[in-house]
């Protein structure tokens, strides 16, 4: 059976970049309809949009309509400039209320989008982490806290609703139009990288997580699946396939400026995030390979690439 | 006009008579340089950097960060030791299979200069060449430069699922069972053999992959350790605080240029079960520290002279 034949599927957080292109692929095959209290304007005309906070009682409504047979949880925030607090529980409480209505409303697929950064860069990293590897992420920086316990949260799920088909993707540094972290940070005019460091990055195309959701709704999967991209490279090889300039900063310096940086609120890269750019941290996409038959289709001068593509991008 | 004339018969005169015989003397030089280049690092060495950048373009690049380019500068400077200090020899390179092994060596000699010695002889003397690729400590990644070092001439953190990758990959894994018990031996126990730690035979036989023993002789003469001062590795927090006289002297920093010889042997193959207890997998590690310990006494029994 294929995802075609199932019924709607619900995006959160759809107004974001990657839920357009989540929406923009997933539209062929079933119904959408997205929910993200942000506006957005150039959807396909047959996929819905309804401007509500998940928190509130207008999306239990679309909910109770009975269509829904699959929820796609996007709508995770990452705002290292929001209050801490804030940001932290909002996540939660949003994904809180999103498996409550899987739950009361019986709809039997959900998937996650979680990250492999929840591994945490750390020196002591086997070089690709299966689903297994403990997520500590969090072990240094608490701005990752959410993240992962926004996972952990998801994984208790798995035991307390059996019934539910729950999927945790957990992709790579996603590279695309998008604006994460990775991303902004190749698109920088002038690429920092620290003094003696160059560990292997992972990267995926946006397009390339897209499809790897499509293939979670797929009936029957469940469990958790890193998802990577073209082959690894080292961070130096890929600043320079963009060919943008770079500066080379003693780790002690780079942590230092990026701090008072961000305090300034001048850039949006928290300080503990430089240890991505210092130690590896990768994952081993095996399981998704074999299980979801999910393969990369962007090698990795066109993943790269895909940072600038703003311009073009609809 | 005269002053022009004289110019231009003076420029002809450098061109014809001075610059042949600094040309003569370029080429002589450059012959020379050549020459010393070919014999420290062999007749084929670019082909060998070149066999092995298509071996691993054609794995989609290696995963952990080998970079060829920083491997051959790192060869051509170790070659400079391989060849001329310690003018190593190998014996029974044709026991190193073509696919995945586990190359069991004895560790000794205050710093690991036999783990580099014995990756290059297997990237200068084993046809096709190799990159021997060894497991370094968690805290060395920490370091700036070294991480990125290490990673780029094919050393990989040490655990245990970085090894079975190595290994799936059909790599050459170097394995100094003994650690740092090896490495800091004093000089009294010379070629004779630490505990062995027994990780490496339950890797072994999980992943059924050949042991090859490996004798290095010469690498435990080269720093004469009279003693291990435990105070001042606790105080320092070093794993030991080896005596070493010799670094007093002017000089004798450098190892002692004692002449290396690696012998490889057969390959010993094990079976059973990898979660067996460990008194299991501990005697048949203890089967192949025995037999590195013989191909040792063998060695040490025909070598008549230490330098030569």
């Amino acid at each position: 059976m294929s995802a075609s034949q199932a019924g709607t599927v619900l995006v959160t957080g759809l107004a974001g970049r990657l839920g357009r292109r989540v929406a923009r692929r997933l539209h062929r095959l079933r119904p959408v309809i997205g929910l993200d209290p942000r506006t957005v304007s150039d959807l396909p005309s047959d996929v819905e949009h309804e401007a509500v906070d998940p928190l509130r009682s207008g999306a239990r409504k679309l909910f109770a309509r009975g269509d829904v047979s699959a929820i796609v949880h996007l709508g995770v925030v990452h705002n290292p400039q929001a209050s801490r607090s804030e940001y932290h529980s909002q996540n939660l409480r949003v994904f809180r209320r999103v498996v409550e209505l899987a739950e009361t409303f019986r709809i039997p697929k959900l998937v996650l989008l979680s990250s492999a950064n929840a591994y945490g860069p750390r020196a002591e990293n086997a070089q690709f982490m299966t689903e297994n590897a403990p997520l500590l992420a969090g072990e240094r920086f608490s701005e990752m806290h959410a993240l992962v316990e926004l996972d952990m949260y998801a994984q208790s799920v798995f035991w307390r609703m059996p019934n539910l088909e729950l999927v945790i993707v957990r992709p790579a540094n996603i590279l695309g139009t998008v604006r994460n972290a990775p991303s902004n940070y190749l698109r920088l005019k002038v690429v920092p990288t620290l003094m003696g460091f160059d560990p292997m990055v992972q990267t995926v195309h946006q397009d390339d997580v897209a499809q790897a959701i499509e293939r979670a709704l797929l009936p029957g999967v469940r469990g958790i699946f890193n998802i990577a991209g073209p082959p690894p490279v080292a961070l130096s090889k890929a600043v320079s396939m963009l060919d943008r300039k770079t500066i080379t900063l003693p780790y002690s310096v780079a942590k230092g400026g990026l701090s008072s940086l961000f305090a300034l609120r001048m850039v949006s890269f928290p300080a503990p995030e430089l240890d991505f750019i210092r130690y590896v941290c990768m994952c081993d996409d095996t399981l998704a390979r074999t299980t979801l038959g999910y393969a990369p289709r962007f090698d990795l001068e066109q993943t790269l690439r895909a940072v600038d593509a703003e311009r073009w991008a609809t | 006009m005269d002053r022009m004339a004289a110019l231009t018969r003076l420029t002809d005169a450098a061109a014809s008579r001075a610059l042949p015989v600094i040309g003569r003397a370029f080429d002589a030089a450059r012959r020379r340089a050549e020459e010393v280049s070919r014999k420290v690092l062999g007749e084929d060495f670019q082909s060998r950097v070149e066999w092995l950048r298509r071996r691993y373009e054609n794995m989609g690049g290696d995963p952990f960060g080998l970079d060829p380019d920083v491997a051959k500068s790192a060869v051509t400077v170790l070659s400079f030791f391989h060849r001329l200090y310690f003018r190593t020899e190998t014996f029974g390179l044709d026991n190193v299979p073509e696919t995945r092994a586990l190359l069991v060596a004895n560790h000794s000699g205050q710093i690991p200069i036999d783990g580099a010695i014995l990756g290059s002889s297997l990237f200068l003397d084993l046809t096709p060449p190799r990159v021997g690729r060894a497991m370094i400590e968690k805290w060395a990644v920490s370091l700036p430069f070294a991480s990125t070092f290490f990673n780029k001439v094919g050393q990989v953190v040490g655990v245990p699922e970085n090894a079975r990758r190595l290994l799936a990959m059909e790599e050459l894994l170097i394995v100094f069972p003994e650690g740092v018990r090896g490495i800091t031996k004093p000089f009294s126990k010379r070629y004779q053999l630490q505990d062995f730690g027994s990780g490496f035979m339950r890797l072994a036989i999980e992943t059924n992959t050949p042991i090859i023993p490996v004798a290095i002789v010469g690498a435990e003469e080269q720093y004469v350790n009279l003693g291990n001062l435990e105070w001042a590795a606790r105080l320092l927090k070093m794993p030991a605080f080896p005596v070493v006289p010799q670094v007093l002297v002017p000089g004798g920093q450098l190892p002692l240029p004692m002449k290396y010889r690696i012998y490889f042997g057969e390959p010993l193959r094990f079976g059973g079960d990898p979660l067996d207890e460990e008194s299991v997998i501990a005697d048949k590690a203890w089967l192949v520290k025995q037999t590195i310990q013989d191909m040792l006494n063998r060695a040490l029994a025909e070598r008549k002279d230490y330098l030569k």
